[in-house]
């Protein structure tokens, strides 16, 4: 079993590994771009941070990553890698990352609306009265605030969106879940093992992300 | 959501300059949002995905009677079945993760940092192929118990946790009043902390019910018929699946939807307790005010020793 499962365990997970980062990254930034909406003076983007929160975050995960699969790529013909031999891979590599961006994004703009409410209201007033429009109060005066006070939050954010990752197997991503689903499949005498050695990857994985931020959470905590 | 419910202090109201501005940014933005759907619609239209044929079905008895209505069974069933076996656990753990005794705090703990810390999709997995090798339950039910166990495995181990921080964030005196009435452990934690730290958990419970419901399409790479499956399938038959897809979205969305607004209602009634009704309680009596406090404040009366007990960070 070891000698067939051991050479894919390292690719497989580095799969996982990149799926995660480049997800986290494109879902900070969207996110961060829709809470800046949500609180924004112009009347027509709250509407649209409100709407797009409330319809994605309620949809299920499988249905985002398959309606992408489905729709954007074999309906649209929207390709999203180069077109060479390795060109079904990459493309839905690339359509699952925009797939867990899209709804991760929700729940990284939910979590640092929560953390506005950690910045006193007397700052956003100091900075009012300096004359700082409402992109200076937002980039300079909440948003560090604000960010530094949902570290450990976001680490949850950032652990649910490594598990979520799992889904990008139902269009063939050849992730650890991909991989631990053929293994079972081949090795029915070892079970348990092959559970426990993808288990365990995991959560080396997922802990390790809780450390780092839970650290950091600490480290960089606003004083008050 | 009106525009004039959110005044706050992140900016000064408009005057004339900023109003013009304001209008400016919104009509580009509305600009650009209407051009994004309308290349969608069209992208989808010039593939005959909403033509006449691909849209009779959703008047068909047949459709929604053979497909989309057992599917909807399918996701309720697992859903519901495994966030009350999830309660039982959530029970179970969380009262053993505040033992007196340091074995049962520590094995409880690991049992529940193992199961929120691996994917719910590989334990389904697993228990799939476990059961359909072991013949453990009849191959009709196979996927369904899969589904079932992976949720209730998840879905406790997170409710053990919100039991315990909703325990834990009772008052330190009503264990004390407890003990000081002679109440035994086990009836202190039955009669006093139990019910009050169930009280303050019904929204997360209900915001879990909501995850559960998402994550049972999960099921959908075991072949379990749920609502995602069978949208796939109806749209197999009909030659529609972009149209299935989106109805089946538009189904999930409005109960998922609902059930978080309730939840966030309970959570708002919880968070304002008692002092609602109190007409010499000032609105601004919170210590720290923050920067959303303000509006929150001007229509609610919060309790600052309230906690939102809910965990939703995508999973």
């Amino acid at each position: 079993m070891w000698e067939d499962l051991g050479p894919q365990l390292w690719p497989a997970f580095w799969v996982t590994i990149k799926l995660t980062f480049f997800s986290a990254i494109g879902a900070t930034i969207w996110g961060t771009i829709l809470a800046g909406m949500r609180v924004s003076p112009v009347p027509a983007m709250r509407v649209f941070g409100t709407w797009y929160v409330n319809i994605v975050r309620n949809t299920p995960l499988t249905l985002i990553i398959l309606f992408l699969s489905l729709g954007l790529y074999q309906n649209m013909g929207l390709a999203l890698a180069p077109n060479n031999a390795n060109f079904t891979a990459n493309n839905n590599f690339w359509l699952a990352v925009i797939g867990f961006i899209v709804y991760t994004a929700t729940f990284v703009c939910e979590t640092l609306r929560s953390g506005f409410n950690t910045v006193p209201l007397g700052q956003a007033e100091a900075a009012r009265s300096l004359g700082l429009s409402f992109m200076q109060v937002f980039q300079l005066i909440v948003l560090p605030q604000a960010g530094r006070a949902v570290i450990a939050p976001m680490g949850s954010v950032l652990i649910a969106l490594t598990k979520n990752t799992t889904i990008a197997s139902i269009i063939g991503v050849g992730e650890a879940a991909l991989l631990m689903k053929e293994q079972l499949e081949l090795h029915s005498d070892q079970l348990i093992l092959i559970f426990v050695i993808f288990a365990a990857c995991f959560m080396v994985i997922t802990l390790f992300e809780g450390a780092v931020f839970g650290y950091f959470a600490k480290r960089l905590a606003v004083k008050r | 959501m009106s525009a004039k419910s959110t005044s706050t202090v992140l900016y000064d109201a408009p005057g004339p300059k900023a109003r013009v501005r304001n209008n400016i940014i919104a009509l580009v933005f509305i600009v650009v949002l209407v051009a994004l759907f309308v290349w969608v619609v069209t992208a989808f239209a010039a593939n005959g995905q909403f033509d006449k044929e691909k849209l009779e079905p959703f008047v068909d008895t047949n459709y929604w009677g053979t497909y989309i209505l057992p599917g909807l069974w399918g996701t309720f069933k697992a859903a519901v079945a495994s966030i009350i076996l999830a309660m039982i656990m959530g029970a179970f753990l969380g009262i053993g993760r505040l033992s007196d005794h340091r074995s049962v705090r520590w094995a409880t703990g690991a049992i529940v940092e193992f199961f929120r810390a691996i994917p719910v999709l590989i334990l389904i997995y697993f228990l799939y192929i476990v059961f359909g090798v072991y013949k453990v339950f009849t191959s009709d039910y196979i996927a369904f118990f899969a589904v079932v166990f992976g949720l209730t495995l998840y879905n406790g181990s997170v409710i053990a946790e919100i039991l315990r921080s909703g325990i834990n964030s009772l008052p330190q005196g009503q264990f004390e009043a407890a003990k000081a009435l002679g109440l035994r452990k086990t009836q202190t934690m039955r009669l006093i902390l139990l019910p009050q730290a169930v009280a303050a958990m019904l929204p997360a419970l209900i915001s879990q019910m909501v995850i559960a419901l998402k994550d049972s399409a999960l099921g959908y790479q075991i072949g379990y018929i749920e609502v995602v499956k069978s949208g796939i399938q109806a749209g197999n038959e009909w030659g529609n699946v972009i149209p299935s897809l989106i109805v089946v979205a538009i189904i999930m969305i409005l109960i998922n939807f609902g059930l978080s607004a309730l939840a966030s209602n309970i959570e708002k009634n919880l968070r304002e307790g008692r002092k609602k009704k109190s007409i010499v309680d000032t609105p601004h009596a919170l210590p720290e005010p923050g920067l959303m406090s303000k509006e929150v404040m001007e229509t609610t009366h919060p309790d600052p020793k309230h906690k939102d007990l809910r965990q939703d960070y995508g999973d």
